[in-house]
């Protein structure tokens, strides 16, 4: 027994080495969470306030006047994320897949270098690209211009997670499916796809997410609105361009009502973060099972 | 130059060149289901397989066998066209299922690997299918939806696997619940689903304890009635309570092959001597 028992001096010092280490690390993560919390209190803290349900069921108001609310906003973002995700969604799983299950194929490996290309594009120059595309086209801005935006945007994050979340199939499964006499394409859409759907839906959820927050490929396209858009062609409202809108306005009412869409902004992204590691938990219980 | 055409293009003429022709010569050749004719493969530009001529004969258990990394487990991928999808996979010469070419131009790699179905080395059950979309998985992918058709060939083939008395209960479980042996045999259940002709089997019990090997060896006794079945192994009493020829490779090269009695009692070549008495390997 002696034998294994350290000498006093060399347990003591690894006993203080530890406990100095766990509280450096234990240290980093508080300063890390310290600009969520005060920012996450900060938005509830003054948000909070405001939020009613008239608030979430009004149109906006003239600064000064009373009663306003986020409707069309609310309204604005849903639409021009949903149909964003109508359009990136196909694309985006579509490539995601041939970059994963093609990947001999040159046209394969080239796009998926411009993919990540336009993953990195300031969202800002999306902005400016659609504008002169869409918005100069039609003469008009709109939640159509919008959601095109956003959709350039959404399709290489979808992309790309598609793809990784593929990759994570084991080899082993595709060659048992091929080995049945199944043909690739059916292996993909029967097998790989469906071992890894769980990655998919993930990687649909941060874009919708990421979309959501966008402001400045907006301003160009969709401008923003105090009305309720009659069609898709029309000058459209946001979340994140209300925020814009009246958070550097000159006026009190205007700001404290910034700091209420704000909320509902930060709600809406938790609400989605909640359901990506929902299905991110689904997915690791496929894997171990599996192994 | 192979077995076949010396036989067709005159027999004493050719075997100068060749010395492996009579490697193998208790095997009756005109029986033989699936022949390989100096068949060669690799990956990029290493040579896993310098040029194998064997031939299988119908309904009957041939063991591959051979210590680590002399190409078996390349080989055996080769007969159903497994391992060109290994990107910088490479393979020439030929594969003749019933005296036709595998590797011909205009030949669908896609109805060989129908009549060739095969058994891998770990489970790979299908982890999102129940056991009993496991087992009709190879139907359900190739477009049947009869449902009757669907539950007989599931019962068949688990029946067949040995699995059935062990699952009928719980067909909606997930195939990767099941014990790693269960799983095994809910693979062979898999492959004999969609009735190919060969079965071959890649060390199909390395992963598993000895009741479940126990259990995949009596099922192969079983299967052995119906199809024509290659079994890659590194067990030598693997190989020598199943099979009834046996093949040893080594270094990518065929040493020797016969029977598989014959073979274990009274080796003909040194090197197959040295490695069933377990100097080497």
């Amino acid at each position: 027994m002696e034998k294994l028992k350290l000498p006093t001096g060399v347990a003591r010092r690894r006993r203080v080495v530890n406990l100095i280490f766990t509280a450096l690390v234990f240290l980093a993560v508080l300063l890390a969470m310290v600009p969520l919390i005060l920012i996450l209190g900060e938005v509830v803290a003054r948000g909070a306030p405001v939020i009613s349900w008239k608030f979430l069921t009004s149109l906006p108001t003239p600064p000064e006047i009373a009663g306003g609310g986020i409707a069309n906003a609310l309204l604005g973002t849903f639409t021009m994320v949903g149909i964003a995700t109508l359009i990136s969604v196909p694309l985006g799983v579509g490539a995601g897949i041939f970059f994963s299950e093609w990947p001999e194929s040159r046209l394969s490996f080239l796009s998926s270098f411009l993919n990540d290309v336009l993953a990195e594009f300031p969202s800002i120059v999306i902005g400016i690209f659609v504008y002169i595309v869409v918005v100069l086209t039609t003469k008009t801005f709109s939640a159509l211009a919008g959601a095109l935006a956003l959709a350039i945007i959404m399709t290489p994050i979808i992309a790309r997670t598609t793809e990784e979340s593929l990759k994570l199939v084991p080899r082993t499964l595709r060659e048992g499916s091929m080995a049945l006499g199944v043909s690739r394409a059916r292996t993909v859409t029967g097998v790989v796809i469906s071992t890894g759907r769980a990655g998919l839906a993930t990687g649909i959820l941060l874009a919708i997410a990421r979309a959501a927050g966008e402001t400045a490929p907006l301003i160009l396209t969709a401008l923003g609105s105090t009305y309720y858009a009659s069609g898709l062609m029309q000058p459209t409202a946001a979340l994140s361009l209300l925020i814009y809108t009246y958070a550097i306005s000159p006026f009190r009412d205007w700001q404290a009502d910034a700091w209420g869409a704000a909320l509902i902004l930060v709600l809406l992204m938790l609400a989605i973060n909640l359901l990506t590691k929902l299905t991110i938990g689904r997915k690791f219980a496929a894997v171990r099972a599996e192994i | 130059m192979t077995i076949m055409e010396m036989q067709k293009g005159g027999y004493g003429r050719q075997v100068e060149e060749k010395v492996e022709v009579d490697i193998s010569p208790e095997l009756d050749r005109g029986a033989a289901k699936l022949e390989t004719r100096n068949l060669k493969a690799g990956f990029g530009t290493s040579e896993v397989l310098k040029g194998i001529s064997l031939s299988f004969k119908e309904k009957s258990i041939t063991a591959i066998m051979g210590p680590s990394g002399c190409g078996k487990t390349t080989f055996i991928r080769c007969l159903n066209r497994i391992h060109e999808l290994t990107p910088g996979a490479t393979v020439s010469g030929e594969v003749l299922l019933d005296g036709e070419d595998i590797y011909a131009p205009n030949v669908d790699s896609v109805a060989v690997r129908r009549k060739i179905g095969m058994i891998f080395q770990k489970p790979n059950p299908f982890p999102m299918m129940s056991v009993y979309d496991n087992a009709a998985a190879g139907l359900k992918l190739n477009g049947v939806r009869d449902r009757k058709v669907l539950d007989e060939v599931v019962e068949r083939s688990l029946k067949m696997a040995f699995l059935w008395d062990e699952v009928k209960g719980e067909l909606k479980k997930s195939g990767a619940a099941l014990s790693g042996g269960q799983q095994q045999r809910l693979c062979i259940a898999r492959a004999l689903a969609v009735q190919p002709e060969v079965l071959l089997m890649d060390e199909p019990a390395s992963a598993l304890d000895p009741t479940a090997t126990a259990k995949i060896e009596e099922a192969m006794a079983e299967l052995k009635k119906d199809y024509t079945i290659v079994i890659v192994t590194h067990n030598l009493q693997q190989a020598a309570r199943v099979s009834d020829y046996t093949a040893f490779l080594y270094l990518g090269e065929l040493i020797e092959y016969g029977v598989t009695d014959r073979l274990f009692e009274n080796p003909r070549e040194q090197l197959t001597e040295r490695y069933i008495t377990g100097k080497f390997g």
